[in-house]
């Protein structure tokens, strides 16, 4: 079973040479600690930069320099500003090719939930709907069940919704998982996790062919 | 020659009343106009629609606002770092209108740019599409939305000149350069006031024409929500 860093690990895999990338809040921002470091790749962070670096050293945090989870950062060589209409002119243009971002429930048909939860959780959407409604590569990391165990790898989606049928790939403590038109294809399991693991956890349609081969990570 | 650059808040804040809508600049925050959120406390406008992406935190940003009970009505698309703004929005005595973040800064910018409306695929199928007409674009569902009206913009810029014109700072730029010109009048507050031919027309990111008053603002405390560092 991964942890979080696994889960963030196995993502990076799929970042290839060349992208431009959205990290979400939580597990997606883990992403760029271990994207290979003979590729090029931009992070796009929505309130408004593009080569986006790390966190400042102690002492040179520029209260004008933050990311979308308002955290401190710093710009890399390359970097630009921009404004919020033209940084979403960059996501529903469609110019972003990556977009990772998590959930709290996913649906066989491809639906997502991650914004609210009525009467607890009432947040907001923040950029999630407009990225979920437009990119076309979106890999969205979770775990696989709740804190009850229960699972949010479901048939049909109960909280929400935060866009319709546009989630496509899931990488979550126990597995990689495509969507398809028949439900959730299974990919790739975790290590030491078995296949029946992931049957007893995923609530949707899962769909098993042949072989399912172990995740290297 | 009309004359945009205003001595201090209080004179750039002239017309301000009860029951206006404002838009405020700002993500989190990041780029605020803190000159002009501490006018808004001191005059006591009451009974406002604030539009501004996030809802500051308890005891800053808009949060001094909500903490008055002075915003009737708040349109943003993220609330989450305000426990003031979350009880009052759950007891009912805080109008809600959350919006994509995407679909907020776009209305500012139809605003801006003289759009009644436009069609996004953000929200389709959410209860964000509730009400809203939907058409379809090239085999994919899309939703109407509404430009933005307002009385006042405030907005935060790093550098500005007496023509109005500015340039915006790394992330506090945001939702300030779309909120210009969005409202009947934009007033934009600048850590820096320069006369005109200072600033290099090559580098100024909004043009004056959307900005009818100027000032130089004073003791901006910039305040940082998530201090993340590494070490050396």
């Amino acid at each position: 079973m991964l942890d979080k860093n696994g889960i963030a690990k196995r993502i990076a895999q799929e970042v290839e040479d060349g992208y431009y990338v959205n990290l979400g809040i939580g597990i997606p921002t883990l992403v760029a600690n271990y994207v290979r470091d003979d590729i090029s790749v931009e992070f796009q962070s929505e309130n408004g930069i593009l080569g986006m670096g790390p966190f400042p050293i102690e002492g040179e945090e520029d209260a004008d320099l933050i990311n979308a989870g308002k955290q401190t950062i710093t710009a890399l060589p390359g970097a630009s500003y921009f404004d919020s209409a033209t940084s979403f002119a960059m996501i529903r243009g469609k110019h972003v090719d990556l977009t990772i971002l998590g959930a709290m429930e996913v649906a066989e048909n491809g639906d997502i939930a991650n914004w609210k939860i009525p009467g607890k959780m009432v947040k907001g959407m923040g950029g999630a709907m407009d990225l979920v409604a437009s990119a076309e590569n979106i890999i969205v990391a979770m775990m696989h069940t709740n804190r009850a165990g229960e699972s949010k790898i479901l048939k049909r989606c109960s909280l929400p919704l935060t866009g319709v049928g546009c989630v496509k790939k899931i990488v979550t403590n126990l597995a990689v998982l495509e969507v398809t038109e028949d439900g959730f294809l299974l990919l790739e399991r975790a290590p030491g996790v078995t296949v029946d693991d992931i049957k007893t956890a995923t609530e949707g349609n899962l769909i098993i062919k042949g072989e399912v081969k172990e995740m290297n990570v | 020659m009309i004359r945009k650059t205003k001595a201090n808040v209080t004179e750039a804040l002239v017309g301000v009343q009860d029951g206006m809508t404002f838009m405020l600049g700002g993500f989190g925050l990041c780029g605020i106009p803190e000159n002009a959120i501490s006018e808004l406390v001191r005059l006591g406008v009451k009974d406002i629609t604030c539009i501004s992406n996030n809802a500051g935190v308890d005891d800053f940003g808009l949060g001094l606002l909500l903490h008055q009970h002075q915003i009737k009505k708040m349109v943003s698309s993220y609330v989450g770092e305000n426990d003031e703004f979350e009880r009052q929005m759950l007891s009912g005595e805080l109008e809600v209108e959350l919006t994509p973040q995407g679909t907020l800064a776009e209305k500012c910018r139809a605003a801006q740019a003289g759009f009644p409306a436009f069609f996004t695929p953000a929200g389709y199928g959410t209860e964000v599409a509730e009400g809203k007409e939907v058409r379809e674009f090239n085999g994919k569902m899309h939703i109407l939305e509404e430009a933005f009206k307002a009385d006042f913009a405030f907005v935060k810029a790093w550098k500005g000149d007496a023509a109005g014109n500015l340039i915006f700072k790394g992330t506090a730029r945001n939702f300030n350069p779309c909120m210009c010109g969005a409202a009947t009048i934009t007033v934009a507050e600048v850590e820096e006031l320069v006369p005109e031919g200072e600033l290099d027309p090559n580098q100024i990111h909004i043009p004056g024409i959307f900005v009818q008053r100027i000032f130089q603002g004073k003791d901006y405390e910039k305040r940082i929500e998530q201090r993340t560092v590494r070490q050396k």
